[in-house]
């Protein structure tokens, strides 16, 4: 019992201990994208290595989740002879809550992978030591540039990937439960507020900020060689997933408590 | 110009640097010697500020570093040009790139000064057309002297050279050598040229810094050094197997017998 308690202790310790050196990080980063000089460039370079490149998944996967959404409600919805409701339903969901988080769990895995892996063997080849030999901040070299590409494309993304899941809904509702067109985006848009589209992007930038600091912390503190290198890089994978949900899940608390939105 | 005071660094169990005493004066070139594994590599990432030693003080240009906050030491870092042992050039870029990183970082220069200083900084260490090429497709001697390059590229007080002519052909070698000279000569650089080469170490040092565990146990001209009569030093310039070295270490690797 005690060493149980123990072991609760020792693990609170360190996810405390790893949640302060992501916010030492975040504000290093902040700091660091605000002052002088500002090598836009670099950040751009960076937002085109995220954007395109995951366009195509993230897009795909949110076509397909606005069908799979809009058949499962058919299944309930057509008892009911309420499937008419089912446009609102599908581009509610998809807008504030599902776009955003399949998208940035797909980025997390193909950029904040990327990222650790990067950044880690710069580490462990000692790259980011002669970066500072040469008085250059590892900090704003390489992770402010990660930082704001992904700040920037994570919205884009998500806000594309709203449109093709709506789409998807369509395909069902259209062809298969025969709603007419001119009605489908009726109920789309007189379900659909502003503050659906603009909560959901909202996460996606907190979601942005975390695969970044996620993967370039876990790519700066590389130990050893080629197998810190992969170690860093599942991990990072998996701490961004889960910070990803306990993110969503908090803000999608205030947002609902505290704003009423 | 670089004062190092009882300076002391361990990992974990491991004693490293175990008060360490070095001084190198303004214009000079120190040689270090010593085993592979007796922290010379250690004492240059300290000096450029890469890792904290435990204690002691290194005071460099009158400044003590080791008080510095990273934003003061990259003030000194300015003046101090490192050649890593593994080159460490950016594989993200070309070498052009990379020699030319100090002045694409820090100096506005248009594009033709630019390709000019990097094929000047190029060719002092024997490489030429090579700029387009990525950092993966040259061989480890070249990687060693386009770093060397990108150094000599910002101009430095103070290099630190770790190695400088490892994995490189006996001629190049002696060219390497020849440019440390020079840049002693011409420019008075300030140098700390770590090294397992004695034949180079003689060449191009005002004098020679010898590490034994964790401590400089002779330090002086090079005639001194090559007429020393320590059994230790003896045993390490004229490569013995057989020593005082080897035998206090025969008890970590066991004899063979
Ligand atoms: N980051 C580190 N973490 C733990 N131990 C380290 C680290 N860096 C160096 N060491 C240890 O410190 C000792 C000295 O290493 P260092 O690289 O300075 O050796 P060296 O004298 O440069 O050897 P060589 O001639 O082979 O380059 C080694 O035993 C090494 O294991
Ligand atoms: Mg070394």
């Amino acid at each position: 019992m005690l060493n149980f308690v123990i072991k609760i202790g020792a693990a609170t310790n360190s996810l405390v201990r790893y949640l302060g050196q992501l916010t030492i990080l975040w504000s290093q980063t902040i700091v660091l994208a605000l002052t002088p000089s500002f090598k836009g460039t670099r950040s751009l370079i960076q937002a085109h290595r995220i954007g395109p490149g995951s366009f195509v998944i993230s897009s795909l996967v949110a076509f397909f989740v606005g069908m799979i959404m809009a058949l499962q409600m058919a299944y309930q919805m057509v008892q009911l002879s309420a499937e008419i409701y089912i446009p609102k339903v599908v581009s509610v969901a998809l807008t504030r809550e599902l776009a955003p988080v399949l998208t940035a769990l797909i980025v997390a895995g193909r950029i904040g992978a990327g990222i650790a892996a990067e950044i880690g063997s710069m580490t462990v080849t000692e790259q980011v030591d002669a970066l500072r030999a040469f008085a250059v901040n590892p900090v704003k070299y390489l992770v402010v540039p990660r930082f704001l590409g992904l700040v920037l494309m994570l919205p884009v993304l998500a806000m594309l990937a709203d449109v093709i899941g709506i789409w998807g809904g369509y395909v069902i509702c259209v062809y298969k439960l025969h709603i007419s067109h001119q009605m489908f985006w009726k109920m789309v848009f007189s379900a659909l507020a502003m503050k659906d589209i603009v909560t959901g992007l909202v996460k996606t930038i907190f979601f942005g900020m975390i695969i970044a600091i996620v993967g370039c912390h876990q790519g700066l503190n590389v130990r050893g060689g080629a197998e810190g290198v992969g170690k860093a890089t599942t991990t990072a994978v998996v701490r961004s997933f889960i910070l990803i949900i306990m993110t969503d899940c908090m803000i999608t608390f205030i947002f609902y408590f505290l704003l009423n939105v | 110009m670089i004062e190092i005071r009882n300076l002391y660094k361990a990992f974990g169990a491991q004693m490293v640097l175990n008060n360490l005493n070095l001084s190198v004066r303004r214009g000079e070139t120190k040689a270090i010697i010593g085993r592979s594994g007796v922290g010379k590599s250690v004492l240059l990432k300290s000096i450029v500020g890469l890792m904290k030693p435990d204690s002691g003080s290194i005071n460099i240009n009158g400044v003590e570093a080791t008080n510095l906050n990273e934003k003061g030491y990259d003030r000194l870092r300015m003046e101090i040009g490192m050649v890593f042992q593994g080159g460490a050039l950016f594989d993200s870029m070309s070498v052009g790139d990379n020699v030319a990183f100090v002045l694409n970082e820090f100096l506005n220069l248009d594009q033709k000064n630019v390709r000019d200083r990097v094929a000047h900084a190029l060719a002092l260490v024997g490489l030429k057309d090579v700029e387009p090429m990525m950092p993966s497709q040259l061989s480890g001697g070249m990687k060693k002297r386009v770093s060397l390059a990108r150094v000599l590229c910002m101009e430095p007080q103070i290099i630190l050279y770790d190695e400088p002519t490892s994995e490189i052909d006996p001629i190049t070698a002696a060219a390497i050598n020849h440019l440390i000279i020079e840049l002693h000569d011409k420019l008075k650089v300030t140098s700390i040229v770590v090294t397992h080469d004695m034949n180079s170490a003689y060449q191009v040092a005002d004098s020679i810094a010898m590490f034994y565990r964790g401590q400089v146990i002779a330090d002086g001209k090079p005639q001194e050094i090559k007429n020393s009569t320590h059994p230790v030093i003896r045993q390490f310039i004229t490569g013995q197997a057989q020593g005082p070295i080897t035998e206090d270490e025969s008890l970590i690797f066991g004899h063979v017998k």
